[in-house]
C-alpha cells in the first residue's frame, strides 16, 4: 500500500529516479499545454486565454477524486503522505504576495523552470529573481519572517473536515464549481478572441 | 503565418495526465508534486558550499544540512532536473526551441526582463513565506483536500485579479 517511500517500500535511490521520471512528465506537460508562453498564464487574470484555469482544475479533478478513491480502496493512505499542514496566516500574505509576482512575473517557479529550459529568455530573469528572493529570504529570517511563518497554526487540516461535511460531497461541490468555471472563462476567452487580432491569436495558439 | 508552433495539447487533456502525476507523486515517494521547494533546497546547498557553519546555524536552513546528507540530494530537485528535459523534450517535438522574451507585444524586451526579475523576487518571498507555489502548495495540497492548498489558491489567484486589475498596462494595450 502506498505510499511506498515513507513507509521504506521503495529504496530511496529508486524513489529519486521516479521522482525524475515524473519532473519530465510534468515538464512535457507544461510545455505542451503553453504554460511556457507569459501572455498565456497572464491570460487568465484578463480572460483572453482560458489554457491555465482549464488545466489547473482539470488536474486537481482528477489528483482528487483519484487519490480519494485510492484511499478508500486501501492502495494508499493519504495520512502517510507529506500532507500539508495548514499555518493560514503567512500562506494567505505569502499567497498575496505570490499573486503580485505573478501579475508583474507573469511566472511561477515550475512554469518558469520549463520556460527558461526552453529558451525563454525572460523566464531566465525570473528564476534569477526566484533565488535572490530566496536568498533574502534566508538571510534575513529571523528578524523579518520567523515569527510570522510560524503563525496560524492549525495543524493537518482537511476542508472538509473545515467546513463540517463530507470528504465526497466536498469534492462533488469542487467538481460543480471547477465545470462552472471551465464554462465562465470559456466565454470570456471566446468574447475576447472576437475581437483580437489574428496575429495575437495564433500567438496564443487559442 | 507559422501557426504549427504555437498547436498547443488540449487542456483539458493536459490536465488529465498532470493530474496522474501528482497521484503517482504521491503514490511513490509521499510528496507533493511541487517546484518552489527544489528552488529552495538548490538555494541552501549554494548556501552550505559557501559557509557551511552558516548554514548550520541559520534556523531557516539548518534542518536541511543537519544530517550530514547533501541539501540539493533531495527528491523535488531531481523532480525539477526532470522538468528541465520533459520541457525541452516537448519543445523539441513541437519546434519550439528558440532564445525569445516572452511578452505582450507593445512592452519593450528591457522593461519584461526587470519585470521578470521583479516578480521572480516576489515569489521567491512568497513561496517561502506561504510554504510552496502554484504546484506544491496549490495544486497538490488541493489534491489531498487539504485546506492550506484552498487558501493558497484563494490568495494567489483571489490577490492575482486584484493585482491584474492594478497592472493591466503590463499585459493588455491601451486602445
Amino acid at each position: 500500500m502506498g505510499p511506498l517511500y515513507p513507509q521504506e517500500l521503495l529504496n530511496p535511490e529508486y524513489n529519486l529516479l521516479i521522482g525524475a521520471i515524473i519532473g519530465v512528465g510534468f515538464g512535457f506537460l507544461l510545455e505542451a499545454s503553453g504554460f511556457t508562453n507569459t501572455r498565456k498564464l497572464a491570460g487568465i487574470f484578463y480572460g483572453y486565454d482560458a489554457t491555465v484555469i482549464k488545466v489547473f482544475f482539470t488536474a486537481a479533478l482528477t489528483g482528487l477524486i483519484g487519490l480519494f478513491i485510492m484511499h478508500n480502496m486501501g492502495i494508499i493512505d493519504v495520512t502517510l503522505t507529506f500532507y500539508p499542514k495548514t499555518f493560514w496566516i503567512p500562506t494567505l500574505i505569502g499567497g498575496a504576495i505570490m499573486g503580485l509576482g505573478f501579475v508583474i512575473g507573469g511566472f511561477c517557479p515550475g512554469t518558469s523552470l520549463s520556460a527558461a529550459a526552453t529558451g525563454k529568455v525572460d523566464a531566465m530573469a525570473f528564476i534569477t529573481g526566484v533565488l535572490l528572493g530566496i536568498f533574502g529570504f534566508i538571510f534575513t529570517y529571523q528578524t523579518a519572517w520567523e515569527a510570522l511563518r510560524k503563525s496560524g497554526k492549525m495543524g493537518k487540516v482537511d476542508i472538509a473536515q473545515w467546513i463540517g461535511i463530507k470528504e465526497g460531497l466536498f469534492i462533488f461541490l469542487f467538481t460543480i464549481i471547477a465545470i462552472l468555471t471551465f464554462i465562465v472563462f470559456q466565454k470570456w476567452q471566446d468574447k475576447w478572441k472576437s475581437k483580437m487580432s489574428k496575429q495575437d491569436i495564433d500567438e496564443l495558439g487559442i | 503565418m507559422n501557426t504549427e508552433k504555437n498547436k498547443y495539447m488540449n487542456p483539458y487533456v493536459a490536465g488529465f495526465f498532470l493530474g496522474l502525476l501528482i497521484i503517482a507523486a504521491y503514490y511513490f515517494a509521499g510528496e507533493g508534486l511541487g517546484s518552489s521547494g527544489g528552488y529552495r533546497d538548490v538555494a541552501i546547498g549554494v548556501i552550505n558550499k559557501v559557509s557551511p557553519a552558516y548554514a548550520q546555524t541559520n534556523p531557516y536552513t539548518a534542518p536541511h544540512v543537519a544530517d550530514g546528507h547533501s541539501p540539493v540530494n533531495t527528491w523535488l530537485v531531481f523532480e525539477l532536473l526532470g522538468v528541465i528535459f520533459g520541457a525541452i523534450l516537448s519543445a523539441a517535438l513541437y519546434g519550439r526551441l528558440k532564445f525569445v522574451v516572452g511578452k505582450a507585444p507593445h512592452i519593450t524586451n528591457k522593461k519584461r526582463l526587470y519585470l521578470a526579475l521583479l516578480g521572480g523576487i516576489l515569489w521567491g518571498i512568497g513561496t517561502q513565506l506561504g510554504r510552496g507555489c502554484t504546484s506544491g502548495l496549490v495544486l497538490s495540497g488541493m489534491s489531498v483536500n487539504s485546506l492550506s492548498g484552498y487558501i493558497g489558491l484563494v490568495a494567489i489567484f483571489g490577490f492575482g485579479f486584484i493585482f491584474a486589475f492594478m497592472f493591466k498596462k503590463l499585459w493588455i494595450k491601451k486602445n
